[in-house]
Protein backbone atom coordinates (compact mmCIF):
# COMPACT_ATOMS: atom_id res chain seq x y z
CA UNK A 1 0.00 0.00 0.00
CA UNK A 2 1.26 3.27 -1.13
CA UNK A 3 2.31 5.43 2.49
CA UNK A 4 3.54 8.94 2.94
CA UNK A 5 7.01 8.46 4.50
CA UNK A 6 5.97 11.41 6.76
CA UNK A 7 3.33 9.31 7.89
CA UNK A 8 6.09 6.51 8.30
CA UNK A 9 8.13 8.72 9.99
CA UNK A 10 5.11 10.42 12.38
CA UNK A 11 4.44 6.88 13.42
CA UNK A 12 7.70 5.73 14.35
CA UNK A 13 8.68 8.74 15.91
CA UNK A 14 5.61 8.81 18.28
CA UNK A 15 6.85 5.29 19.06
CA UNK A 16 10.28 6.29 19.93
CA UNK A 17 9.10 8.67 22.45
CA UNK A 18 8.53 5.80 24.87
CA UNK A 19 12.40 4.70 24.69
CA UNK A 20 14.10 7.79 24.35
CA UNK A 21 13.25 10.08 27.14
CA UNK A 22 15.74 12.54 25.71
CA UNK A 23 13.73 13.01 22.43
CA UNK A 24 11.97 16.35 21.95
CA UNK A 25 9.48 17.19 18.82
CA UNK A 26 9.75 20.69 17.95
CA UNK A 27 7.21 22.02 14.68
CA UNK A 28 6.01 25.46 13.01
CA UNK A 29 2.47 25.34 13.04
CA UNK A 30 2.61 22.30 10.64
CA UNK A 31 2.13 19.16 12.82
CA UNK A 32 -0.39 17.70 10.68
CA UNK A 33 1.37 18.04 7.96
CA UNK A 34 4.51 16.93 8.76
CA UNK A 35 2.96 13.88 11.26
CA UNK A 36 4.65 14.90 14.56
CA UNK A 37 1.43 15.37 16.06
CA UNK A 38 1.11 11.69 16.49
CA UNK A 39 4.22 12.62 19.15
CA UNK A 40 2.57 15.64 20.59
CA UNK A 41 -0.23 13.56 21.13
CA UNK A 42 1.37 11.22 22.97
CA UNK A 43 4.30 12.77 24.79
CA UNK A 44 2.48 16.90 25.10
CA UNK A 45 5.22 18.02 27.44
CA UNK A 46 8.18 17.37 25.08
CA UNK A 47 6.77 18.58 22.01
CA UNK A 48 7.11 22.22 21.41
CA UNK A 49 4.44 24.32 19.14
CA UNK A 50 6.80 26.92 18.01
CA UNK A 51 4.62 29.18 15.60
CA UNK A 52 5.59 30.20 12.35
CA UNK A 53 9.24 30.82 13.81
CA UNK A 54 11.40 28.49 11.59
CA UNK A 55 14.59 30.48 12.32
CA UNK A 56 13.81 30.49 16.09
CA UNK A 57 12.61 26.98 15.98
CA UNK A 58 15.95 25.75 14.64
CA UNK A 59 18.23 27.50 17.35
CA UNK A 60 16.04 26.64 20.23
CA UNK A 61 16.30 23.41 19.37
CA UNK A 62 19.88 24.04 19.45
CA UNK A 63 20.15 25.07 22.35
CA UNK A 64 17.94 21.79 23.56
CA UNK A 65 20.69 19.75 21.59
CA UNK A 66 23.46 21.59 23.56
CA UNK A 67 21.78 20.53 27.06
CA UNK A 68 21.39 17.19 25.99
CA UNK A 69 18.30 16.67 24.12
CA UNK A 70 17.60 14.69 21.37
CA UNK A 71 15.99 17.75 18.99
CA UNK A 72 13.81 16.63 15.70
CA UNK A 73 12.48 20.00 14.30
CA UNK A 74 9.67 19.59 11.53
CA UNK A 75 8.20 21.49 8.72
CA UNK A 76 7.99 21.65 5.04
CA UNK A 77 11.36 21.18 3.79
CA UNK A 78 12.16 24.42 1.67
CA UNK A 79 10.57 26.43 4.71
CA UNK A 80 13.03 24.80 7.33
CA UNK A 81 16.44 24.47 4.83
CA UNK A 82 15.28 27.50 3.20
CA UNK A 83 16.87 29.98 6.46
CA UNK A 84 19.84 27.64 5.79
CA UNK A 85 22.18 30.22 7.50
CA UNK A 86 20.66 29.76 10.63
CA UNK A 87 21.21 25.78 10.08
CA UNK A 88 24.86 26.45 9.12
CA UNK A 89 25.69 28.63 12.21
CA UNK A 90 23.32 27.13 14.99
CA UNK A 91 23.28 23.82 14.25
CA UNK A 92 25.94 23.01 11.91
CA UNK A 93 28.48 25.02 13.12
CA UNK A 94 27.75 24.37 16.81
CA UNK A 95 27.45 20.44 15.93
CA UNK A 96 24.33 20.10 17.55
CA UNK A 97 22.82 16.70 17.48
CA UNK A 98 19.44 18.42 15.60
CA UNK A 99 17.48 16.05 13.54
CA UNK A 100 16.41 18.26 10.73
CA UNK A 101 12.64 16.90 9.38
CA UNK A 102 11.63 18.20 6.08
CA UNK A 103 8.84 17.16 4.56
CA UNK A 104 6.65 17.55 1.21
CA UNK A 105 9.72 17.68 -0.44
CA UNK A 106 10.08 17.89 -4.91
CA UNK A 107 7.01 18.68 -7.05
CA UNK A 108 4.98 15.56 -5.90
CA UNK A 109 3.77 17.91 -3.21
CA UNK A 110 1.31 19.05 -6.21
CA UNK A 111 -1.33 21.48 -6.83
CA UNK A 112 0.20 23.41 -3.90
CA UNK A 113 2.74 24.71 -6.51
CA UNK A 114 6.42 26.24 -5.99
CA UNK A 115 6.48 28.01 -3.27
CA UNK A 116 5.75 25.16 -0.93
CA UNK A 117 8.32 22.53 -2.75
CA UNK A 118 11.39 22.07 -1.97
CA UNK A 119 13.66 21.40 -4.67
CA UNK A 120 16.87 22.80 -3.98
CA UNK A 121 17.47 21.48 -0.10
CA UNK A 122 19.49 18.77 -0.55
CA UNK A 123 22.09 21.08 -2.55
CA UNK A 124 22.41 23.64 0.10
CA UNK A 125 22.76 21.05 3.25
CA UNK A 126 25.19 18.96 1.42
CA UNK A 127 27.60 22.05 2.17
CA UNK A 128 27.65 21.73 5.51
CA UNK A 129 30.53 19.31 6.00
CA UNK A 130 29.41 17.66 9.33
CA UNK A 131 25.42 17.29 8.17
CA UNK A 132 23.99 13.16 7.25
CA UNK A 133 21.43 13.77 4.81
CA UNK A 134 18.91 10.54 4.62
CA UNK A 135 16.19 10.20 1.90
CA UNK A 136 14.11 6.92 2.66
CA UNK A 137 12.52 5.16 -0.03
CA UNK A 138 9.71 3.62 1.78
CA UNK A 139 7.48 2.49 5.00
CA UNK A 140 10.45 0.35 5.66
CA UNK A 141 13.05 2.17 5.48
CA UNK A 142 11.89 5.58 7.09
CA UNK A 143 11.17 3.73 10.33
CA UNK A 144 14.38 2.13 10.22
CA UNK A 145 15.90 5.55 9.73
CA UNK A 146 14.17 7.71 12.10
CA UNK A 147 15.30 5.08 14.34
CA UNK A 148 18.82 5.18 13.36
CA UNK A 149 18.39 8.91 13.87
CA UNK A 150 17.36 8.97 17.17
CA UNK A 151 20.74 7.72 18.70
CA UNK A 152 22.98 9.59 16.21
CA UNK A 153 24.39 12.40 18.00
CA UNK A 154 25.59 14.61 14.88
CA UNK A 155 23.87 17.18 12.80
CA UNK A 156 21.18 15.73 10.24
CA UNK A 157 18.64 16.23 7.95
CA UNK A 158 15.81 13.90 7.25
CA UNK A 159 13.97 14.53 3.42
CA UNK A 160 10.45 13.31 3.42
CA UNK A 161 7.32 12.85 1.18
CA UNK A 162 4.04 14.23 0.86
CA UNK A 163 3.11 11.98 -1.77
CA UNK A 164 2.29 7.85 -1.03
CA UNK A 165 4.99 5.65 -2.11
CA UNK A 166 5.11 1.94 -2.99
CA UNK A 167 7.33 -0.54 -0.95
CA UNK A 168 10.31 -1.41 -2.58
CA UNK A 169 11.66 -2.99 0.59
CA UNK A 170 10.38 -6.06 2.58
CA UNK A 171 10.43 -7.22 5.94
CA UNK A 172 13.80 -8.56 5.73
CA UNK A 173 15.69 -5.22 4.64
CA UNK A 174 18.29 -4.05 7.19
CA UNK A 175 18.87 -0.04 6.62
CA UNK A 176 22.54 0.58 7.05
CA UNK A 177 23.29 4.26 7.04
CA UNK A 178 26.44 5.77 4.78
CA UNK A 179 25.39 2.30 2.54
CA UNK A 180 23.88 2.05 -0.70
CA UNK A 181 21.11 0.23 -1.35
CA UNK A 182 21.22 -2.68 -4.28
CA UNK A 183 17.63 -3.38 -5.30
CA UNK A 184 18.24 -4.66 -9.17
CA UNK A 185 20.93 -6.43 -10.98
CA UNK A 186 22.34 -5.16 -13.99
CA UNK A 187 25.51 -4.58 -15.90
CA UNK A 188 24.13 -2.09 -18.66
CA UNK A 189 23.58 0.54 -16.75
CA UNK A 190 23.11 1.61 -13.36
CA UNK A 191 20.34 4.11 -12.15
CA UNK A 192 21.02 5.50 -8.60
CA UNK A 193 17.58 7.04 -7.55
CA UNK A 194 16.47 8.36 -3.93
CA UNK A 195 13.53 8.73 -2.22
CA UNK A 196 9.87 8.95 -3.42
CA UNK A 197 11.07 8.26 -7.21
CA UNK A 198 13.04 4.89 -6.50
CA UNK A 199 10.18 2.72 -7.24
CA UNK A 200 9.47 4.68 -10.42
CA UNK A 201 12.79 3.67 -10.83
CA UNK A 202 12.78 0.32 -10.48
CA UNK A 203 9.73 0.09 -12.89
CA UNK A 204 11.17 1.72 -15.78
CA UNK A 205 14.22 -0.67 -15.18
CA UNK A 206 11.19 -3.28 -15.58
CA UNK A 207 10.39 -1.72 -18.78
CA UNK A 208 13.92 -1.68 -20.40
CA UNK A 209 14.29 -5.29 -19.27
CA UNK A 210 11.41 -6.29 -21.88
CA UNK A 211 13.83 -4.48 -24.68
CA UNK A 212 16.73 -6.58 -23.23
CA UNK A 213 18.38 -3.50 -21.29
CA UNK A 214 19.33 -4.75 -17.85
CA UNK A 215 19.58 -1.96 -16.01
CA UNK A 216 21.32 -1.92 -11.85
CA UNK A 217 18.78 0.00 -9.76
CA UNK A 218 20.23 1.31 -6.24
CA UNK A 219 19.17 3.24 -3.76
CA UNK A 220 20.51 5.87 -2.74
CA UNK A 221 19.01 6.51 0.91
CA UNK A 222 22.26 8.62 2.18
CA UNK A 223 23.35 11.27 0.67
CA UNK A 224 25.69 12.32 3.15
CA UNK A 225 28.16 10.73 3.30
CA UNK A 226 28.16 9.13 0.06
CA UNK A 227 29.11 5.52 -0.52
CA UNK A 228 31.61 6.40 -2.90
CA UNK A 229 32.66 2.96 -3.23
CA UNK A 230 29.50 1.81 -4.13
CA UNK A 231 28.82 4.36 -6.92
CA UNK A 232 32.61 3.91 -8.35
CA UNK A 233 32.31 0.39 -8.51
CA UNK A 234 29.16 0.46 -10.20
CA UNK A 235 30.03 3.28 -12.82
CA UNK A 236 32.89 1.11 -14.00
CA UNK A 237 30.60 -2.37 -13.61
CA UNK A 238 28.25 -0.66 -15.77
CA UNK A 239 29.67 2.16 -17.64
CA UNK A 240 26.62 4.43 -18.05
CA UNK A 241 25.31 6.20 -15.09
CA UNK A 242 22.07 7.48 -14.42
CA UNK A 243 20.55 9.64 -11.17
CA UNK A 244 16.79 10.19 -10.94
CA UNK A 245 15.51 12.16 -7.99
CA UNK A 246 12.71 14.66 -7.64
CA UNK A 247 15.08 17.69 -6.81
CA UNK A 248 17.41 19.92 -9.01
CA UNK A 249 19.68 18.32 -10.91
CA UNK A 250 22.16 20.63 -9.82
CA UNK A 251 23.52 20.13 -5.95
CA UNK A 252 21.76 17.39 -5.27
CA UNK A 253 22.01 13.26 -6.17
CA UNK A 254 22.82 13.68 -9.93
CA UNK A 255 25.61 16.36 -8.70
CA UNK A 256 27.04 14.03 -5.65
CA UNK A 257 27.43 11.03 -7.83
CA UNK A 258 28.95 13.50 -11.02
CA UNK A 259 31.30 15.03 -8.61
CA UNK A 260 32.44 11.53 -6.81
CA UNK A 261 33.15 10.15 -10.54
CA UNK A 262 34.37 13.24 -12.18
CA UNK A 263 37.13 12.40 -9.00
CA UNK A 264 37.62 8.49 -9.27
CA UNK A 265 36.06 7.54 -12.54
CA UNK A 266 34.82 9.97 -15.22
CA UNK A 267 31.44 7.76 -16.98
CA UNK A 268 28.99 9.21 -18.83
CA UNK A 269 25.45 10.41 -17.19
CA UNK A 270 22.45 11.00 -17.46
CA UNK A 271 21.20 13.27 -14.62
CA UNK A 272 17.06 13.33 -14.17
CA UNK A 273 15.53 15.44 -12.05
CA UNK A 274 14.22 19.17 -11.67
CA UNK A 275 15.90 21.80 -14.72
CA UNK A 276 12.98 24.60 -13.72
CA UNK A 277 11.03 26.05 -10.99
CA UNK A 278 8.08 23.84 -10.55
CA UNK A 279 4.66 24.54 -11.08
CA UNK A 280 0.76 23.65 -10.32
CA UNK A 281 -0.63 19.99 -10.73
CA UNK A 282 -1.42 16.85 -9.52
CA UNK A 283 1.72 14.80 -8.61
CA UNK A 284 0.69 12.16 -11.01
CA UNK A 285 0.43 15.16 -13.99
CA UNK A 286 3.92 16.86 -12.69
CA UNK A 287 5.59 13.70 -12.93
CA UNK A 288 4.44 13.00 -16.44
CA UNK A 289 5.18 16.59 -17.23
CA UNK A 290 8.81 16.84 -15.88
CA UNK A 291 9.49 13.17 -16.71
CA UNK A 292 10.21 11.50 -13.19
CA UNK A 293 7.01 9.08 -14.00
CA UNK A 294 8.34 5.48 -14.75
CA UNK A 295 7.36 6.05 -18.06
CA UNK A 296 9.50 9.55 -18.44
CA UNK A 297 12.28 7.60 -16.77
CA UNK A 298 12.26 4.35 -19.37
CA UNK A 299 12.44 7.20 -22.20
CA UNK A 300 14.85 9.50 -20.86
CA UNK A 301 17.19 6.21 -20.21
CA UNK A 302 16.55 4.77 -23.28
CA UNK A 303 17.37 7.59 -25.51
CA UNK A 304 20.62 8.09 -23.72
CA UNK A 305 21.94 4.74 -24.25
CA UNK A 306 21.08 4.79 -27.69
CA UNK A 307 23.21 7.61 -27.85
CA UNK A 308 26.02 5.36 -27.65
CA UNK B 1 39.25 35.75 43.78
CA UNK B 2 37.56 38.75 45.27
CA UNK B 3 33.68 39.25 43.45
CA UNK B 4 33.31 42.03 45.53
CA UNK B 5 32.33 44.90 43.26
CA UNK B 6 35.09 47.66 43.64
CA UNK B 7 37.31 44.45 43.01
CA UNK B 8 35.31 43.86 39.97
CA UNK B 9 35.01 47.09 38.83
CA UNK B 10 39.22 46.95 39.00
CA UNK B 11 39.01 43.47 37.26
CA UNK B 12 37.23 44.93 34.82
CA UNK B 13 39.45 47.75 33.71
CA UNK B 14 42.38 45.40 33.76
CA UNK B 15 40.25 43.28 31.27
CA UNK B 16 40.18 46.15 29.14
CA UNK B 17 43.55 46.50 28.85
CA UNK B 18 43.49 43.08 28.09
CA UNK B 19 41.32 43.71 24.88
CA UNK B 20 43.37 46.41 23.48
CA UNK B 21 46.49 44.36 24.21
CA UNK B 22 44.50 40.88 21.97
CA UNK B 23 43.01 43.56 19.37
CA UNK B 24 46.56 45.17 18.92
CA UNK B 25 48.28 41.72 18.30
CA UNK B 26 45.36 40.82 16.14
CA UNK B 27 45.33 43.54 13.93
CA UNK B 28 41.51 43.64 13.45
CA UNK B 29 38.62 43.31 15.86
CA UNK B 30 36.02 44.99 17.57
CA UNK B 31 37.04 47.14 20.43
CA UNK B 32 34.19 49.23 20.67
CA UNK B 33 31.37 46.39 21.06
CA UNK B 34 34.09 44.82 23.45
CA UNK B 35 34.85 47.78 25.22
CA UNK B 36 30.67 48.91 25.94
CA UNK B 37 30.25 45.01 27.42
CA UNK B 38 33.21 44.39 29.71
CA UNK B 39 31.40 45.70 33.15
CA UNK B 40 28.23 43.86 32.50
CA UNK B 41 29.70 40.16 31.18
CA UNK B 42 32.00 40.67 34.57
CA UNK B 43 29.55 41.16 36.92
CA UNK B 44 27.40 38.58 34.83
CA UNK B 45 30.10 35.92 34.77
CA UNK B 46 31.81 36.51 38.04
CA UNK B 47 28.39 36.81 40.71
CA UNK B 48 26.11 35.36 38.60
CA UNK B 49 26.79 32.84 36.36
CA UNK B 50 29.53 31.88 38.75
CA UNK B 51 31.88 30.27 35.85
CA UNK B 52 34.76 28.60 37.08
CA UNK B 53 37.12 26.33 34.99
CA UNK B 54 35.75 23.51 37.37
CA UNK B 55 32.06 23.98 36.24
CA UNK B 56 32.42 24.75 32.33
CA UNK B 57 30.75 21.03 31.51
CA UNK B 58 28.22 20.61 34.74
CA UNK B 59 25.40 19.58 33.61
CA UNK B 60 23.31 22.05 36.67
CA UNK B 61 26.13 24.92 35.62
CA UNK B 62 24.17 28.21 34.49
CA UNK B 63 24.85 29.15 31.05
CA UNK B 64 26.20 32.02 29.30
CA UNK B 65 26.12 32.67 25.35
CA UNK B 66 26.94 35.81 23.60
CA UNK B 67 24.76 36.62 20.73
CA UNK B 68 26.24 39.88 19.54
CA UNK B 69 29.28 37.25 18.71
CA UNK B 70 31.86 40.39 17.93
CA UNK B 71 32.35 41.17 21.47
CA UNK B 72 34.00 37.76 22.17
CA UNK B 73 37.79 39.28 23.28
CA UNK B 74 35.64 40.67 26.46
CA UNK B 75 34.44 37.04 26.78
CA UNK B 76 38.00 35.28 26.57
CA UNK B 77 39.33 37.93 28.92
CA UNK B 78 36.76 36.54 30.95
CA UNK B 79 37.48 33.48 30.51
CA UNK B 80 41.31 33.76 30.84
CA UNK B 81 40.44 35.84 34.97
CA UNK B 82 38.72 32.95 35.56
CA UNK B 83 40.99 30.30 34.89
CA UNK B 84 39.32 28.30 31.76
CA UNK B 85 42.24 29.17 29.62
CA UNK B 86 45.48 30.29 30.51
CA UNK B 87 45.62 34.41 30.43
CA UNK B 88 49.19 34.04 27.91
CA UNK B 89 46.90 32.66 25.40
CA UNK B 90 44.74 35.60 24.58
CA UNK B 91 47.21 37.58 22.35
CA UNK B 92 46.87 34.57 20.09
CA UNK B 93 43.49 35.57 19.08
CA UNK B 94 42.28 35.18 15.37
CA UNK B 95 45.63 33.91 14.45
CA UNK B 96 45.62 30.59 12.31
CA UNK B 97 47.20 28.31 15.04
CA UNK B 98 45.01 29.75 17.73
CA UNK B 99 41.47 28.33 19.27
CA UNK B 100 40.72 31.87 20.07
CA UNK B 101 38.41 31.96 16.51
CA UNK B 102 37.07 35.88 15.98
CA UNK B 103 34.09 34.98 16.53
CA UNK B 104 32.72 32.33 19.29
CA UNK B 105 32.73 28.91 18.47
CA UNK B 106 31.92 26.17 20.86
CA UNK B 107 34.09 23.62 19.55
CA UNK B 108 37.12 25.84 20.10
CA UNK B 109 37.07 26.85 23.67
CA UNK B 110 35.06 25.56 27.10
CA UNK B 111 32.92 27.45 27.97
CA UNK B 112 31.72 29.04 25.15
CA UNK B 113 28.72 27.71 24.69
CA UNK B 114 27.30 28.84 21.39
CA UNK B 115 28.53 29.54 17.92
CA UNK B 116 26.70 32.81 17.45
CA UNK B 117 28.78 36.30 15.51
CA UNK B 118 26.55 36.12 12.45
CA UNK B 119 23.87 38.27 14.50
CA UNK B 120 20.25 37.50 15.48
CA UNK B 121 20.77 33.56 16.49
CA UNK B 122 22.34 33.36 19.92
CA UNK B 123 19.01 34.00 21.83
CA UNK B 124 17.09 31.65 20.16
CA UNK B 125 20.15 28.94 21.36
CA UNK B 126 19.30 30.21 25.08
CA UNK B 127 15.78 30.27 24.69
CA UNK B 128 16.66 26.09 23.91
CA UNK B 129 18.72 25.92 26.97
CA UNK B 130 16.32 27.37 29.35
CA UNK B 131 13.43 25.29 27.80
CA UNK B 132 15.69 22.15 28.19
CA UNK B 133 16.12 23.21 31.96
CA UNK B 134 12.54 23.76 32.68
CA UNK B 135 11.69 20.23 31.04
CA UNK B 136 14.38 18.76 33.21
CA UNK B 137 13.13 20.78 36.45
CA UNK B 138 16.54 21.82 36.83
CA UNK B 139 17.69 25.49 38.78
CA UNK B 140 19.56 26.99 36.28
CA UNK B 141 19.99 30.33 34.88
CA UNK B 142 20.59 30.81 31.10
CA UNK B 143 21.82 34.38 30.29
CA UNK B 144 22.62 35.74 27.42
CA UNK B 145 23.99 39.12 26.47
CA UNK B 146 22.17 40.93 22.71
CA UNK B 147 23.42 43.52 20.61
CA UNK B 148 21.37 46.72 19.86
CA UNK B 149 22.62 46.71 16.40
CA UNK B 150 21.56 42.93 16.65
CA UNK B 151 17.79 43.58 18.03
CA UNK B 152 17.06 44.89 13.97
CA UNK B 153 17.12 41.09 13.37
CA UNK B 154 14.05 39.36 12.97
CA UNK B 155 14.82 36.36 14.57
CA UNK B 156 15.07 38.31 18.22
CA UNK B 157 11.36 39.26 17.79
CA UNK B 158 10.54 35.31 17.40
CA UNK B 159 12.68 34.71 20.26
CA UNK B 160 11.05 37.41 22.31
CA UNK B 161 7.39 36.16 21.32
CA UNK B 162 8.27 32.44 21.95
CA UNK B 163 10.22 32.84 25.35
CA UNK B 164 7.64 34.83 26.87
CA UNK B 165 4.88 31.98 25.58
CA UNK B 166 7.07 29.21 27.60
CA UNK B 167 7.18 31.28 30.49
CA UNK B 168 10.82 31.17 31.00
CA UNK B 169 11.39 33.27 33.79
CA UNK B 170 14.88 31.47 33.74
CA UNK B 171 15.94 33.49 30.65
CA UNK B 172 17.88 36.61 31.63
CA UNK B 173 18.97 39.10 28.57
CA UNK B 174 21.15 41.73 28.85
CA UNK B 175 21.16 44.49 26.27
CA UNK B 176 24.17 46.07 25.36
CA UNK B 177 22.56 49.05 24.31
CA UNK B 178 25.90 51.27 22.86
CA UNK B 179 24.05 53.11 20.58
CA UNK B 180 26.54 52.33 17.31
CA UNK B 181 26.24 50.15 14.41
CA UNK B 182 28.75 49.63 11.24
CA UNK B 183 26.66 52.14 9.69
CA UNK B 184 26.15 54.34 11.88
CA UNK B 185 23.86 55.32 15.08
CA UNK B 186 21.58 53.24 15.89
CA UNK B 187 18.83 55.14 15.91
CA UNK B 188 19.69 56.29 12.72
CA UNK B 189 20.44 53.07 10.65
CA UNK B 190 17.05 51.35 12.50
CA UNK B 191 15.34 52.98 15.86
CA UNK B 192 14.40 50.68 18.13
CA UNK B 193 12.72 53.21 20.32
CA UNK B 194 10.54 53.15 22.41
CA UNK B 195 12.51 49.92 22.96
CA UNK B 196 11.43 49.35 26.79
CA UNK B 197 7.83 49.68 26.39
CA UNK B 198 7.89 47.49 23.27
CA UNK B 199 9.56 44.95 25.48
CA UNK B 200 7.01 45.09 27.85
CA UNK B 201 4.30 45.02 25.50
CA UNK B 202 5.75 41.22 24.47
CA UNK B 203 4.91 40.25 28.58
CA UNK B 204 8.66 40.47 29.58
CA UNK B 205 10.00 41.81 32.68
CA UNK B 206 12.04 45.06 31.64
CA UNK B 207 14.37 46.53 33.70
CA UNK B 208 16.47 49.41 32.47
CA UNK B 209 20.10 50.63 34.20
CA UNK B 210 23.27 52.65 33.26
CA UNK B 211 25.34 48.96 31.93
CA UNK B 212 28.76 51.05 33.89
CA UNK B 213 27.47 50.65 36.99
CA UNK B 214 28.66 47.66 38.92
CA UNK B 215 26.23 47.98 41.48
CA UNK B 216 23.33 48.87 39.01
CA UNK B 217 24.08 46.24 36.93
CA UNK B 218 24.23 43.70 39.96
CA UNK B 219 21.13 44.97 41.28
CA UNK B 220 19.33 44.28 38.33
CA UNK B 221 20.63 40.82 37.76
CA UNK B 222 19.76 39.96 41.53
CA UNK B 223 16.45 41.46 40.46
CA UNK B 224 15.93 39.15 37.77
CA UNK B 225 16.66 36.03 40.05
CA UNK B 226 12.85 36.30 40.89
CA UNK B 227 10.58 33.62 38.88
CA UNK B 228 7.49 35.16 38.45
CA UNK B 229 6.39 33.40 34.94
CA UNK B 230 7.86 36.04 32.92
CA UNK B 231 11.55 36.30 30.93
CA UNK B 232 13.80 38.90 31.87
CA UNK B 233 14.93 41.37 30.06
CA UNK B 234 17.58 44.22 31.19
CA UNK B 235 18.22 47.19 28.67
CA UNK B 236 21.60 48.54 29.40
CA UNK B 237 22.88 51.62 28.59
CA UNK B 238 26.49 51.85 27.66
CA UNK B 239 29.16 53.89 25.57
CA UNK B 240 30.72 51.76 22.61
CA UNK B 241 34.46 52.25 23.24
CA UNK B 242 33.86 52.91 27.21
CA UNK B 243 37.57 53.62 29.33
CA UNK B 244 39.15 54.36 26.21
CA UNK B 245 38.57 58.50 25.44
CA UNK B 246 39.31 58.71 21.58
CA UNK B 247 37.54 54.96 21.16
CA UNK B 248 34.21 56.33 22.80
CA UNK B 249 32.05 57.30 19.89
CA UNK B 250 29.10 54.96 18.28
CA UNK B 251 30.55 54.40 15.19
CA UNK B 252 34.56 54.80 14.47
CA UNK B 253 35.81 52.00 16.71
CA UNK B 254 32.95 49.38 15.57
CA UNK B 255 35.47 47.08 13.51
CA UNK B 256 38.64 48.55 13.92
CA UNK B 257 41.96 47.36 15.87
CA UNK B 258 44.43 49.47 17.34
CA UNK B 259 47.59 50.15 15.77
CA UNK B 260 50.94 50.21 18.16
CA UNK B 261 50.31 53.96 18.75
CA UNK B 262 46.69 53.86 19.61
CA UNK B 263 47.46 50.92 21.95
CA UNK B 264 49.87 52.27 23.69
CA UNK B 265 47.46 55.71 24.28
CA UNK B 266 44.56 53.19 24.93
CA UNK B 267 46.50 51.62 27.54
CA UNK B 268 48.04 54.76 29.16
CA UNK B 269 44.47 55.95 29.88
CA UNK B 270 43.15 51.89 31.29
CA UNK B 271 46.48 51.98 33.54
CA UNK B 272 45.50 55.48 35.12
CA UNK B 273 42.32 53.86 36.40
CA UNK B 274 43.92 50.84 37.99
CA UNK B 275 46.69 53.23 39.93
Amino acid sequence: MAKATRVSFGEELAELGATHPNLVVFDADLSKSTQSQLFAAKYPERFFEMGIQEHNMIGAAAGMALSGKTPFICSFSTFVVGRFEVIRMSVGYTSARVTIVGTHCGVAIGEDGYSQMALEDIALMRTLPNMAIIQPADDRETRAAVRFLADYDQPAFLRLTRQGVEDVHDDSYRFAFGKADLLREGNDAVIFATGGVVRNSLTAAELLAQKGLNIRVVNIHTIAPLDIDTVVQAAKETGRVITVEDHSVIGGLGGAVAEVLGEHHPTRMKRIGMHTYGRSGTPGDLYRHYGLDAEGIRKQVEEFLHKG
Amino acid sequence: MDISLPALQRAANEMRTDIIRMLHAAGSGHPGGSLSLIDLLTVVMFRHVKRTAENADDPDRNRFVLSKGHGVPALYAVLARAGVIPHEELLSLRQVDSRLQGHPHNGSVPAVEASTGSLGQGLSIAQGMAMSARLDGKEYRVYCVIGDGETQEGQIWEALLSAAKFRLDNLIVILDYNKGQIDGPTNEIMNLEPLADKIRSFNWEVQEIDGHDMQAIDAALEQARQRGGRPHFIIAHTVKGKGVSFMEHPTEWHGKAPDGEQAAAALKELEALLT
